[in-house]
């Protein structure tokens, strides 16, 4: 595995080192969502959703001496394998492990950003990331602004597996993503990923700030977007948090392009062209929507299924303007559905669609409890439970 | 056999027996089986190793105990040793699921401590919990069932392998994130120390926790306020796959609190942690918090995804296990005592093994707990919600 990785990185080396420079700003990325058509033809290997993140870890290391990777237990491979073989690759002075104290690590990811480095740091379950909470949220996401744009940690990017795997219970599972909604300041993204001939999609979420002094938040949906996010997110002039369905790490396998590619963040992707209902998702949840959407459609519902991609800053035109052509709207999520980032959507389609919507915007999402052990499949908004909101909607 | 036997005495009702008697489930025929032991026949041993004291006159290396203890301590840490193994297999066949952290190596300090302190101190802990909570009187039916998210469990099947509680005998529990029980464990001394218990709390938190800042902040709070909590920092050498040495600047984590007096202790002697405990306990009643650092070994990796072998050598874990295992060390006591033979001790281990097996059976005839459980227990209840599993043909549950 870790030989192929190497053996991977070496043609990345001679294909695409040094191609390019850092963007500063989403509109410089090389490849936006309207273009991965091109991004099809390119040969590419069909890797599982792992892979793609360290092949992406490895493009960011190679591309940029000063990026770092680090967390707990990173340089053995991490629990989920995603950091395999790069301590060998780049040296344990650029990927390290760290103690097991998440307020430190993304403390230390802040300052060492804030000298101009690319701070790649690991939260080896997003179940992990509240000891870090106070760090993120009054430290990096307030840093540019409140120094009026003199310091910023612009370089950080906080990686961390999210959402339900089964059978992981309280601690395991949980998506914690809307917390961070909450920010200015902070970008939030999520991965998200295909599953066998279902192509499912990269979702991400955006956290926007009026200046750029945001944390965004990003959430991909498969290993391609995957790939391509996380470059973006590593590479944004944000402190970014960037979800990924730990679900899919094994799960997922698509084809990915080997060469140093990134998708623009902030900026949602239709999925699945229809004409009655809207389903806005992210990350791993995608995937069971597109299910529902396909047996939605035996019983002669089209629906248009959108990847948010982005959280914070999120592409609030993409879903307008689906909205407005189907004049419904259904989101879910995974995280319990008061206060989750579904919400949100639902309250700002609903200021600019309200005279096109034809019934409430539905949410089918986790409910208000702990996430549970044993009831997992009853907590879930699990594919029935998203058709049965399909239809209520269509039928209101 | 014939041996076994004459040792086998009428039912006893000394303590020794007693303890084991809430440590394995009813319907037991070890239960019948208390050796005759002279329970006021007091055995000195001397502990492997001297205690090293931090700001502190260490106990003495002699600890007295008497055969029924001695005897008891084999059987106990058998016990927890075999059903550790047993939920290992659990899990492999996938009737265990969530995240599960064995204890196997570390059986000594659960056995040790419980040895030094009543039910009336309090003991909170992280997620490698299970011990703990046999140590503390919980039954194997009620551990298997809730490892396995079933009605009888001891967390009524809603907590699973991090979360065993026993609120009868002050076990605060299992908790799911790293460090975050010490400071718990600092509040719960408090209220000791308000309401005049003279009972103390031991938070237990590993060497990877030991890097957490909750730690020194609770740490802080517990000297600035002279409350009886005892900081049991169970050392296994690895947080999770980082070794100490990489995660620690000082791994003499008994000295790390400074101005907090720290022991280090043998962890893998049970006798060295039954002393530890009890001069602890007679120190933070009177002057404050402790730090004990015990020196043990987990053999199994840090949870069941973990193999365990990716970042230590098969060597270190079979020098371990030759050199320093719990078991073997008070199995080598009991021979030494000449309280049972050899052949003795081993069919008392199968016995065990039977226990254990017999416990796992019933725990698999325990029921799922009711689909409405998963709306107890939390402020609002989710009335007239209703749920579903992934296939609808599944019975829906009408929430309360």
């Amino acid at each position: 595995m870790a030989k192929s990785v190497k053996e991977l990185g070496k043609q990345w080396m001679i294909s695409s080192f040094s191609k390019r420079g850092f963007s500063t700003a989403c509109s410089t990325l090389k490849s936006s969502s309207s273009s991965s058509s091109t991004m099809e033809k390119q040969s590419g290997k069909s890797v599982n959703l792992f892979t793609a993140v360290n092949q992406a870890l490895y493009i960011a290391l190679e591309t940029d001496p000063n990026a770092y990777l680090f967390g707990e237990d990173v340089s053995f491979g991490g629990v989920f394998r995603c950091s395999t073989g790069l301590a060998d690759q780049f040296g344990s002075k650029r990927v390290f492990n760290t103690p097991l104290c998440e307020q430190g690590i993304v403390g230390f990811g802040i300052g060492l950003a804030a000298m101009g480095n690319r701070a790649i740091a690991e939260v080896q379950f997003a179940d992990y990331i509240f000891p870090a909470f106070d760090q993120i949220v009054n430290e990096a996401a307030k840093f540019r602004y409140r120094s009026g744009n003199q310091f910023n940690c612009g370089g950080l990017t906080i990686r961390t597996p999210y959402g339900a795997v089964g059978h992981g219970g309280h601690y395991h599972s949980q998506s914690p993503e809307s917390f961070f909604c909450q920010v200015p300041g902070l970008k939030v993204t999520f991965h998200s990923a295909s599953i066998g001939a279902l192509h499912v999609e990269v979702f991400i979420l955006y956290l926007q700030s009026p200046a750029q002094a945001k944390v965004k938040v990003v959430i991909p949906r498969s290993p391609k977007q995957e790939k391509g996010l996380l470059l973006a997110s590593i590479r944004d002039p944000n402190p970014v948090i960037f979800f990924e369905p730990k679900w899919l790490y094994r799960l997922a396998v698509e084809e990915v392009p080997e060469d140093d590619y990134m998708f623009p963040l902030s900026e949602a992707e239709v999925i699945r062209h229809g004409s009655d209902i809207t389903l806005v998702g992210w990350g791993s949840q995608l995937a069971v929507m597109e299910q529902a959407c396909v047996d939605a459609e035996k019983e002669g519902i089209s629906c248009e299924l959108i990847d948010l991609k982005t959280l914070i800053p999120w592409d609030k035109e993409t879903v307008e303007a689906s909205v407005r052509k189907t004049g419904r709207l259904l989101v879910s999520h995974e995280a319990p559905v008061t206060g989750g980032f579904g919400a949100e959507i639902s309250a700002s389609i609903m200021e600019r669609c309200f005279s096109r919507l034809e019934a409430p915007v539905a949410r089918t999402c986790g409910l208000d409890t702990p996430f549970p052990l044993v009831f997992e499949p009853f907590f879930m908004p699990t594919k029935n439970k998203i058709l049965d909101a399909i239809k209520a909607t269509v039928n209101y | 056999m014939m041996n076994l036997t004459k040792l086998i005495s009428s039912a006893s009702s000394s303590s020794a027996a007693s303890r084991s008697k809430t440590l394995i489930s009813s319907s037991s025929s070890l239960l019948n089986r208390s050796f005759s032991t002279d329970d006021s026949k007091v055995l000195t041993i001397e502990t492997s190793i001297p205690f090293t004291a931090h700001n502190c006159e260490p106990p003495s290396r002699t600890v007295e105990t008497t055969e029924k203890e001695l005897l008891g301590f084999f059987k106990e840490m058998a016990l927890m040793r075999r059903m550790e193994i047993a939920a290992d297999s659990l899990y492999k066949s996938k009737l265990i699921r969530g995240f599960c952290h064995l204890y196997d190596g570390q059986e000594a300090v659960a056995v040790g401590m419980e040895a030094a302190i009543t039910k009336k101190d309090c003991i909170i802990t992280a997620y490698r919990d299970h011990c703990i909570f046999l140590g503390r009187g919980g039954t194997l039916v009620e551990a298997f069932s809730e490892l396995m998210g079933r009605r009888d469990g001891c967390s009524k099947g809603k907590g699973g392998s991090m979360h065993f509680y026993k609120k009868d005998s002050g076990f605060y529990g299992g908790h799911g994130i790293v460090g975050a029980q010490v400071p718990l464990g600092i509040g719960l001394s408090f209220a000791q120390k308000y309401n005049k218990d003279e009972a103390v709390t031991f938070a237990m938190y590993g060497d990877g926790a030991a890097n957490q800042g909750q730690l020194f902040e609770a740490l802080n709070i517990a000297a600035l306020w002279d409350l009886p909590a005892i900081l049991v920092c169970e050392n296994n050498h690895y947080g999770m796959g980082t070794a100490e040495w990489r995660a620690a600047k000082s791994p003499a984590y008994y000295k790390r609190g400074d101005y907090v007096p720290g022991l280090k202790v043998d962890g893998m002697d049970a006798f060295a942690v039954k002393q530890a405990c009890k001069f602890a306990k007679e120190h933070v009643l009177q002057k404050g918090p402790i730090i004990l650092e015990m020196d043990t070994y987990r053999y199994h990796g840090h949870s069941m995804s973990d193999p365990g072998s990716t970042y230590r050598t098969r060597d270190e874990i079979s020098g371990v296990r030759q050199e320093r295992d719990p078991v073997e060390r008070i199995r080598k006591l009991v021979l030494a005592h000449d309280l049972a033979t050899e052949k003795e001790l081993k069919d008392m281990e199968k016995e065990i093994r039977k226990e254990v097996d017999d416990a796992i059976a019933q725990a698999k005839e325990s029921p799922m707990p009711e689909p409405s459980e998963l709306f107890t227990n939390v402020y609002v209840k989710g009335f007239g919600v209703e749920s579903y599993g992934a296939d609808r043909k599944e019975v829906r549950a009408v929430l309360p």
